[in-house]
Formats: structure tokens, C-alpha cells, sequence
């Protein structure tokens, strides 16, 4: 079969709302804002909607964004699961549904308000145990900090990887978050020494090895290629997407396959790159899904930037940094120093770099690889310049 | 035993495990087929090596070795910030090296989980199964020093 998807759809608006530790907004009203400012963005009126694609963790559904917003008579709507390794899949979902006709104007989102301390799913404690939980959480390993720290030793003592690499990946966002107005760090700069300083959290995990907890909401526009041709914005065409769930995983805790340092990124890469024009050599900006730090030396593996065991490596030398790194991750701050939206807010930034707008731009990036969550069922998307 | 800590829902499907462990056994579900014969934990109904629905429960050693671990500081659920900083393992039976569990180190059977010092921890040292009774109908397994 040809592959429907290659440049043949494109991101042709997105859309944010404030992100901050708390907003006083609904996430239904968040939802709502972005979406708006998705679609002025664009330039397309909320009647021409007719594509919808947003994550199982939305807490309304469709019929919801629809009333609020007045869209079209919606043809097409899909969800997908598993947190925050949903968010290019949302994306590739609409972008499918548009290459394949069952619409011309799709919408994906993500809203979650998770500032405040009482919202976090770990601490709700309940009845007792089903699913993967139960084979954990009685012990204590309680968060999903905890679930990746597990890994995240078991791959510094099969390779060597050390938290000075965890370090190059928290002082490179964080650099980038000072240079974004719209990032809760902006005026927060880091040092090494404040990093290895930092209260540990879930050892070998200290503080800064975790993203933040935000309120906030993005969204994005896609439509054909032809027809972003005429809107408002420059497009960040769809050149590959990719979703991954790889043999015998178990979300989170993947510690009962045969090699659990291979998680889903590796089965994702696969797909993304089979119809590819280009190669990870290429790529010249990324954002990469970062949770926790030790996702970006695991998914530059993953995704094929190096070999295995040397994402840790990959990361010295200021490679991952902005203007001068070899590969810049991360150039809003994502999930650990602008916001963490589940990664959505990682999809508008490859946006803007396509579109030559971010606050960290990088000379020459005609293509970029966007990530969602690795240790979860994931997803990535490859975006170019027409 | 921690109060208020989360519990496993003892079902049709692990209720073998659990029952097992009041008794002081360890065991782990095996494929029943005689060509396969396969260990696979966690549970499920179906061997993803021949797709067979039949299997059974055996009684393992308990030895195994340390796989990972971390040690967990606040902020925690309340049954556990008492305790923190504490360690939490992950243990490869020797049976199967894909047989992993999560579990604590205790300094000695029905110890707390925080008196393993977690500097003294390394990874591939041996352990041994203890039980540290949770509930009327379940008790942890849990791990010692078995140099």
C-alpha cells in the first residue's frame, strides 16, 4: 500500500492558553480557549470543523467541545489512550482522518489542569488494586516517578549513563525555557550545582529530573496540505507518523519483558520512519517527550539518533542545547521547564519551528521530530517545511 | 504490616498467588501445555507463547537476585511518608530471567521496609523470599539478604 499520510496533510493552526500552576478556568473552558485560538490561528471558522481527536484522559467529550465552540456536523472522532504517550497520536489520528477524506478540518487537544497537589492521580487512594498497579503499589512504588527511577537506575548500571547526562537534558530545557515568556521557568535560570543540589525524589530521580505540574491547554489545527497552502500560517506538513506498543509491554512498570529497557519508542520508530524521505541524521530539532529526564537518553535510542546505551553520551558536549548543539531537544522548555500539558505543548513547538517562530529558532530547521511519552504506549510525528 | 497502604484485589485469576502466600509458598503461573511450559507473571488467561488457556500454579525457590531498585522520599501517600526515604526493589527470579517481581528488601523477615540501609544495595546481589502478612487474605512477598 502507498502511504497515505506523507505531506499530505498539515498543522495549519495551533492554539495555548496561559500555563501557570493554577488557572481558574474548567478544562472544558481551557479546552474551549484553545481550540478558539487554534482556529484563528488558521484562519478557518469553527463551522468548517468536522474532525475531532483528543486523548481517553479528557474528562467531556466531543459533544461537549462542539456546543461550546459551534462546530460543523463532525464526521470523524477518535481518542486515544494512555496518557501522555497519546499526544502525536491524537494529531496522526486527525491528520489520517483528513488524508483519508473522512474530513477536511480536524481539531486535537489536550486540557489538564494538574497544579494543584490533590489532583494527582497516584494519590487517590481507593478500593483495592486491579490492573498493573497491583503487582506494584503495594510495595510503595507508588508514582510514575518512581515506575521510570526503576529503569532509569537499571540503564545507568547496564551503560554507564550517569545524572550528569540527566543534568545536560534538565539545564538544556531549562536554557530554553529562560528565552520563552510563555514557559513557567522563564525567569528561573538553573546551574548545575542547583541541579545535583536539588532534594532527590525517587532516587537516582531528584527534583529536577521531573517535569512540572500545570494547568493549561493546546490545541491544533489540521487540514489537507493544498488547502494550508492557502491559509494564514506557514504549514508544518505531516511527513510520517508512527505509534508504538511494543511485545509484551506493561505500561509504566515494564519490567516483565525479555530487555525492558526497550519500550515503545522502539516499536514507534519503526513506523515513523518506514516511509520517511529523511534520515535521524537529518533532523536538525526535537522535541522530545520528557516526563522524567531519563525518557530523552532512552527515546534518542529509540528514535535512532544513536545507538543503544549511548543516549547518555549523546547528551554532553552541549549537544541538545540551543543555538550551537548538534541536535537542540526541547526548545520551549517542554514538560520540565515551560509546561507540562501531556506533551501537547511539545507539538506547537515543532509547529513554530517549522513555521521559523520559536524563541529558540534553529537556523536552517527544515524538519523535526516530535515525541510523545516513552514508557507508555506512544506516538511521534515528523514535521517539515513545505 | 502499613496501615491504609493499596492492596491487590485477590479475583478468580490470582487467587492462587495470594492463597499461596499465607501458606509461605511462592508460586508462579505456568503454561500447561507440554511443549511450551512457560512461566509468566504477572497473570493472565492466555500463554502469549502457544495461546493456550490451560495453566497452573508452581511453587518456585524464592531465590532470586536484585534487578533494580529506588529508594522513595516524600512527597508519598500517607501509609508510606512515615517510612520514607525507603528502598523498592525489583527482583529476577532464578527460574526465569523474565520472572520479575517488585518488592521491598527487609533487613529481616517482617522487619519495615525502611531498615535496609539503601546505600548497602547493589545491583545482582542474592535474595530469598519472606512474607510480610498485608491482610486476612494476602501476605507481600518480600526479600532478604541471602549472600
Amino acid at each position: 500500500m502507498p502511504n497515505l499520510l506523507k505531506d499530505t496533510t498539515a498543522i495549519a493552526g495551533i492554539g495555548q492558553t496561559a500555563f501557570a500552576k493554577s488557572l481558574p478556568m474548567t478544562e472544558l473552558e481551557m479546552a474551549c480557549v484553545a481550540i478558539k485560538a487554534a482556529l484563528a490561528d488558521a484562519g478557518v471558522a469553527p463551522a468548517e470543523v468536522d474532525g475531532l481527536a483528543s486523548y481517553t484522559l479528557e474528562p467531556f467529550v466531543e459533544v461537549e467541545v462542539g456546543r461550546n465552540l459551534g462546530l460543523g456536523d463532525v464526521t470523524f472522532f477518535s481518542q486515544v489512550g494512555y496518557g501522555g504517550g497519546a499526544g502525536c497520536g491524537v494529531v496522526g489520528h486527525a491528520a489520517m482522518a483528513v488524508a483519508s477524506g473522512q474530513a477536511n478540518v480536524a481539531v486535537a487537544w489536550r486540557s489538564r489542569k494538574r497544579g494543584a497537589a490533590t489532583s494527582r492521580p497516584w494519590a487517590q487512594v481507593g478500593e483495592r488494586l486491579t490492573g498493573a498497579g497491583q503487582w506494584s503499589r503495594p510495595w510503595g512504588l507508588l508514582r510514575p516517578v518512581d515506575e521510570i527511577a526503576m529503569l532509569a537506575r537499571r540503564y545507568m548500571h547496564e551503560y554507564g549513563a550517569t545524572r550528569d547526562h540527566l543534568a545536560n537534558v534538565a539545564l538544556a530545557s531549562r536554557a530554553h525555557a529562560n528565552r520563552n515568556p510563555a514557559a513557567l521557568m522563564y525567569d528561573k535560570p538553573m546551574t548545575r550545582e542547583q541541579y545535583h543540589a536539588s532534594r532527590w525524589v525517587s532516587e537516582p530521580l531528584c527534583l529536577f529530573d521531573n517535569c512540572l505540574e500545570t494547568d493549561g491547554a493546546v490545541a491544533c489545527v489540521v487540514v489537507s496540505a493544498e488547502r494550508a497552502a492557502d491559509l494564514r500560517q506557514p504549514p508544518a506538513l505531516i511527513h510520517a507518523f508512527g505509534q508504538g506498543l511494543n511485545q509484551q509491554h506493561q505500561t509504566m512498570t515494564n519490567y516483565h519483558r525479555d530487555d525492558p529497557l526497550l519500550g515503545p519508542a522502539w516499536a514507534c520508530s519503526k513506523a515513523l520512519w518506514r516511509y520517511a524521505d529523511f534520515q535521524p541524521a537529518d533532523v536538525k530539532v526535537a522535541q522530545i517527550y520528557d516526563a522524567f529526564s531519563p525518557l530523552i537518553p532512552l527515546s534518542l535510542e529509540g528514535y535512532g539518533f544513536c545507538k543503544r546505551g549511548e543516549g547518555g553520551d549523546f547528551t554532553n558536549d552541549g549537544r541538545l542545547e540551543w543555538p550551537d548543539g548538534a541536535l537542540p531537544v526541547n526548545t520551549s522548555g517542554a514538560g520540565m521547564s515551560e509546561a507540562y500539558v501531556h506533551g501537547f505543548n511539545l507539538i506547537a513547538e515543532g509547529v513554530r519551528q517549522m513555521r521559523g517562530t520559536s524563541t529558540s529558532q534553529v537556523d536552517g530547521a527544515d524538519t523535526c521530530l516530535v515525541t510523545s511519552g516513552e514508557g507508555v504506549p506512544t506516538s511521534a510525528l515528523l514535521l517539515r517545511r513545505p | 504490616m502499613i496501615e491504609d497502604a493499596p492492596l491487590p484485589e485477590v479475583d478468580a485469576l490470582t487467587a492462587p498467588f495470594w492463597e499461596a502466600t499465607l501458606r509461605g509458598e511462592l508460586v508462579m503461573q505456568r503454561c500447561a501445555v507440554e511443549t511450551c511450559r512457560r512461566w509468566r507473571f504477572p497473570p493472565r488467561p492466555m500463554c502469549p507463547w502457544c495461546q493456550s488457556m490451560q495453566s497452573g500454579w508452581e511453587q518456585v525457590s524464592g531465590r532470586a537476585a536484585v534487578w533494580s531498585f529506588i529508594v522513595a522520599h516524600p512527597p508519598l501517600l500517607p501509609a508510606f511518608s512515615a517510612m520514607a526515604p525507603y528502598p523498592v526493589v525489583v527482583v529476577t527470579l532464578d527460574e526465569d530471567p523474565n520472572l520479575r517481581m517488585v518488592g521491598n528488601l527487609l533487613a529481616r523477615h517482617d522487619g519495615p521496609i525502611n531498615e535496609v540501609d539503601p546505600a548497602t544495595i547493589t545491583i545482582g546481589e542474592r535474595v530469598r523470599v519472606v512474607f510480610r502478612r498485608a491482610a486476612s487474605d494476602l501476605a507481600l512477598p518480600s526479600w532478604v539478604r541471602d549472600p
